[in-house]
């Protein structure tokens, strides 16, 4: 127990941060719950606010709101049949056939327990590789650091879309968005068309704003289905059973805690992909298979601890390399950026207190979620029954507010307005939105490391292979991109998704 | 919009084009082979490449489904939102409402644009008249108060300048 260690406590314990997580808490079950927004939105709109803060806080904000929306993001799934979160969509069906068979609060009550330990498990995992890799990352050069980048953006368009070549075009537009201004190698204003509010480029925050909260309040008000109906369901206490339910499924819980943790690590692939997987794997080694589908916790535990745990695992390629692990943390990276706390090994070196305190953030978070997400289990009916059309342009009001606080300019505004705009087609299109981001984020460290490698190498590309990691992880990559044109796989490449 | 394969494929090619032109005209910086033109360029080159593959992918498609006998896919679709007229007044409030905040705000005020920003939304949305009013009036306040007195935000006053509080 170091004294960094003590100072991360009396950082993470300090009256007003506590406030913090409370509020954050509650924010976040109400946003997950609520149809149509979803935790990386959460995420969004505390961007604003938390500008204002000191770092801790403002981490501490947007741990606790992510952990409890991707749990409340089940409630809606089981009175509704309407996933509150994408995260909860895999196992949606099941957790409202399980309402139908009157067992609304066993459904419940397994999101909550097993979404506890499986973000418990994710949180063990980042303590315990973060530190490892960044020590291990302090030795890395420009050559690594490109190759990962690389690589990084590489699994963001193979993982995160079942359309390879369109997450390409949207990662491509994500790189070229972050060209715009004067922050390049020559300092040479690109792509400003003579505009004094480009030359400093396009904001992160105003297009995450944008693409995740403005686009979403577009659906919402062109959408033509019909609002569902709240089931009546009796809920209990929701603890109940959930120690039988542990001992009965130990190891499905363990899985979906690993492959939760793995796939959030992955940069793309967040929470979303995390329980779409893990549903699937409890299927497939399931002794009950038939059962899923109509009634069947054993895949909720699963996938619930799954999506959990992917949100503690999104955060280690980015305290490590400032990769983002999913589009929440993509987020956060650039809250981190503004508030001096720059990701990277060197803060592990630096800074380790400010690490031990988000490692102490994702605990407490994820116990508190216990007693709070009980209460909003209590209260869900009155929070389904929120009318969103009051709602939705208050929170458009406050995204135009929110985009406009970070640097006091309506610039920004427009490019958020843009950026919703953009992310609706593109989303209509069948383009996915996280590889643009992860683009957006990552393309100014993807030129940097490429630059100057080439002008350590004086421009021989062999040079980008010759330190063991860099070639290593320049291997991994190449194959990656090589993987679709392997003569059995093209086939399914030409043939249109349905 | 839905566009088909085919267009998004021919407008990718048609921008990676023009970018890879753009980006000729960026200075070089001496003595080293890459400068600030690599990059775009090198994403120029990449927008062509995926839009001639859509293209190429569209173009197949429509020669299976000629072949088969079944009609063409269209060259694009309209969502199904376009035929129901609330949706698409919903979408036009939307977009003329934050043109209105963006040309106006300075000059009428946020706690003016702001209600009306709300009520325009609200209304379309089909909330009823007295409660749209209220909740724009209070939600407006409440934002002004958080961002304006709790964390400094110069919100503009406009017209209501000469009763700021």
């Amino acid at each position: 127990m170091s004294s960094a260690w003590l100072q991360a406590f009396g950082m993470v314990f300090e009256p007003y941060n506590i406030v913090v997580m409370l509020g954050a808490s509650l924010f976040g079950l109400f946003v997950g719950a609520v149809p149509g927004l979803t935790a990386t939105m959460a995420t969004a709109l505390l961007v604003p606010v938390t500008f204002f803060m000191a770092p801790i806080p403002a981490v501490a904000a947007m741990v606790t709101a992510t952990a409890m929306a991707i749990f409340s993001g089940d409630i809606p799934g089981c009175l509704l049949r309407m996933p509150g979160t994408p995260a909860s969509a895999a196992y949606t069906d099941e957790a409202y056939s399980m309402t139908r068979k009157g067992l609304a609060e066993v459904a419940l009550g397994a999101g909550l327990v097993f979404s506890c330990i499986g973000g418990l498990f994710g949180t063990a995992v980042l303590m315990l590789a973060a530190p490892t890799l960044a020590e291990f990352a302090l030795n890395f050069s420009s050559f690594e650091y490109f190759w990962l980048v690389l690589m990084g953006l590489t699994c963001a368009v193979f993982i995160s879309s079942d359309r390879p070549l369109k997450g390409l075009v949207t990662l491509f537009l994500g790189l070229l968005v972050a060209c715009v201004g004067l922050d390049n190698p020559a300092a040479f204003p690109r792509f400003t068309f003579g505009n004094t509010e480009m030359l400093g480029g396009i904001g992160l925050i105003p297009v995450m704003i944008g693409m995740f909260a403005v686009s979403e309040i577009i659906r919402y008000v062109v959408d033509t289905a019909p609002q569902a109906l709240i089931i009546e369901a009796k809920i209990g206490n929701v603890f109940k059973g959930m120690w039988a339910l542990a001992r009965k499924y130990p190891l499905q819980v363990l899985r979906g805690s690993v492959l939760g943790t793995v796939v959030g690590a992955l940069p793309g692939a967040g929470a979303d992909i995390a329980a779409w997987m893990s549903y699937a794997m409890s299927k497939k080694f399931s002794k009950e298979p038939e059962k899923f589908g109509t009634g069947h916790v054993e895949g909720i535990v699963e996938s619930g601890a799954a999506n959990n745990s992917a949100l503690a695992g999104a955060w280690i390629p980015a305290l490590v390399f400032g990769i983002p692990g999913d589009s929440i943390t993509a987020i956060v990276i650039g809250v981190l950026y503004m508030k001096n706390m720059n990701p990277g090994p060197t803060l592990f070196t630096t800074h380790p207190q400010n690490i031990y305190a988000v490692f102490l953030l994702f605990i407490v978070a994820n116990l508190i979620m216990l007693p709070l997400g009980y209460l909003c289990i209590k209260v869900a009916k009155r929070i389904l029954k929120v009318p969103r059309d009051m709602l939705m342009p208050v929170i458009l009001l406050f995204c135009v507010v929110g985009s406009f606080a970070i640097n006091n300019t309506g610039f920004d505004i427009g490019v958020m307005l843009i950026a919703g705009v953009v992310a609706y087609l593109l989303e209509e299109n069948g383009f996915p939105i996280t590889p643009l981001i992860l683009g957006v984020v990552l393309g100014r460290m993807l030129e940097e490391n490429l630059v100057s490698s080439l002008i350590k190498s004086d421009g021989d590309p062999l040079a980008f292979f010759e330190r063991p990691i860099a070639a290593t992880l320049g291997v991994l990559t190449i194959l990656i991109w090589l993987a679709p044109l392997w003569p059995g796989r093209r086939r399914a490449a030409v043939t249109p998704p349905p | 919009m839905r566009f088909n394969d085919v267009v998004w494929g021919a407008l990718l090619m048609l921008f990676g084009s023009a970018l890879f032109v753009d980006v000729q005209g960026f200075p070089k910086m001496p003595g080293q082979h890459v400068g600030p033109a690599a990059m775009p360029g090198a994403l120029a080159v990449g927008f062509a490449v995926c839009g001639a593959i859509l293209l190429w992918r569209g173009l197949r498609q429509r020669a299976a489904a000629q072949a088969a006998g079944a009609a063409a896919p269209p060259w694009a679709s309209a969502p199904p939102w376009f035929a129901s007229p609330p949706q698409v007044l919903g979408f036009c409030v939307l977009v003329a409402v934050n043109l209105l905040y963006l040309l106006a705000a300075d000059r009428l005020g946020f706690i003016v644009v702001g209600v009306i920003y709300l009520m325009a939304l609200m209304r379309v949305l089909r909330v009823r008249w007295w409660l749209a009013l209220v909740v724009a009036v209070v939600m407006t306040l409440l934002i002004h108060g958080v961002f304006y007195k709790l964390l400094k935000v110069p919100l503009p006053w406009g017209l209501l300048q000469p009763i700021s509080w």
